[in-house]
């Protein structure tokens, strides 16, 4: 396996640095292309990225924070974004289109790209396999891809609802029970939604497990829920980017 | 969960950063969100910066909710307990 950084043609064209990982042996293989969580392009996202790598992917994950933020550490560069008012939503489409591309250019690619993305990153994946023409979606408890916040809630994010009827990827929804945002009142939602249009889904809901289970630095880190979580993505990634 | 909540306001002062030295801070951003380091899954999270200086330029902060409620309360006690004329900017 290789790891390393690359520049990758964004949204717009803009060069915008990313992290690869890529198995060794000439493939073919899928790709997948990991959406960073709001703390940023950091340590744990970019050990996600490699473990695709050593499933047996090439995998990218875009710096969404390389406009504002070039080479700062980044949990600087999550609050500077942060206080600029976030990732924009056609921005991280372009970014994501961008990495897919990317991979499926890449002499070792079978032409079939994945999302994956943890947190806001669940979110952005659906949203991105909403715009973009993609063989297969992650969401780990992405918060207001369905749910209405309260009125008086100052957020800067909007649910996904309209667009999910445009859902061109098949997506696995890994949750935790014991999660707010999203509630499982929400998943039953998204389930209903995507049921309801014909969108090939595959939901697990972890007894024991609220938000961020995945993350393995984090007192919200559930070994049970997080190594089934594992298989899972595993088993659905082999299933349609066709890796073996 | 990511509430993508945040409240910004200009300020005026200093703050002690990255290498231990001194800088002029204009911004204050304040947020109710997952930390980075904190030992907790959401935390009143406050940096003060100076984004003019770059990304670095900044001193965060990450607490309870209930150690954000007590640092609130100590600082309008200390503003309280001073002679209004020294509170004049």
């Amino acid at each position: 396996m290789r790891a390393h950084t690359v520049m990758i043609d964004g949204d717009g064209g803009d060069k915008v640095e990313a992290y690869l990982a890529e198995p060794d042996g000439e493939g073919p293989r899928g790709g997948v292309v990991v959406i960073h969580h709001m703390p940023g392009y950091d340590r744990a996202t970019k050990e996600m990225v490699r473990r695709f790598a050593e499933l047996g992917y090439d995998a990218v994950c875009p710096n969404l924070y390389w406009r504002e933020a070039p080479g700062a550490d980044p949990a600087d560069a999550a609050a500077t974004v942060r206080a600029a008012g976030g990732v924009p939503n056609a921005r991280l489409i372009g970014d994501v289109a961008g990495a897919a591309s990317y991979l499926r250019g890449r002499p070792t690619s079978n032409g079939k790209v994945g999302v994956i993305g943890h947190c806001s990153g669940g979110r952005q994946s659906v949203l991105a396999a909403c715009n973009i023409d993609l063989d297969a979606a992650v969401d780990c408890y992405g918060a207001f891809v369905t749910g209405t916040p309260p009125d008086d809630y100052p957020l800067k994010v909007t649910n996904l609802v309209d667009q999910l009827p445009q859902l061109r990827a098949p997506l696995l929804g890994l949750f935790g029970k014991e999660d707010k945002f999203p509630s499982p009142e929400q998943v039953v939602e998204l389930d209903e939604i995507l049921t309801a249009a014909g969108k090939s889904h595959e939901f697990h809901s972890y007894d024991d497990a609220g938000h961020a289970f995945f993350a393995v630095d984090r007192p919200s880190y559930r070994v049970a829920a997080a190594n089934d979580g594992w298989e899972r993505i595993a088993a659905f990634f082999a299933a349609h980017l066709g890796s073996n | 969960m990511c509430t993508y909540a945040t409240v910004t306001t200009e300020i005026t002062g200093s703050a002690k950063g990255p290498g231990g030295s001194w800088f002029h801070v204009t911004d204050a951003t304040v947020y109710f969100d997952h930390p980075v380091h904190a030992m907790a899954e959401h935390t009143l999270n406050l940096d003060l910066a100076a984004p003019a200086r770059g990304p670095g330029a900044r001193v965060a902060v990450e607490l309870t909710a209930s150690a954000a409620r007590a640092l609130v309360v100590a600082i309008e006690a200390a503003l309280a307990s001073a002679p209004p004329a020294l509170l004049i900017d």
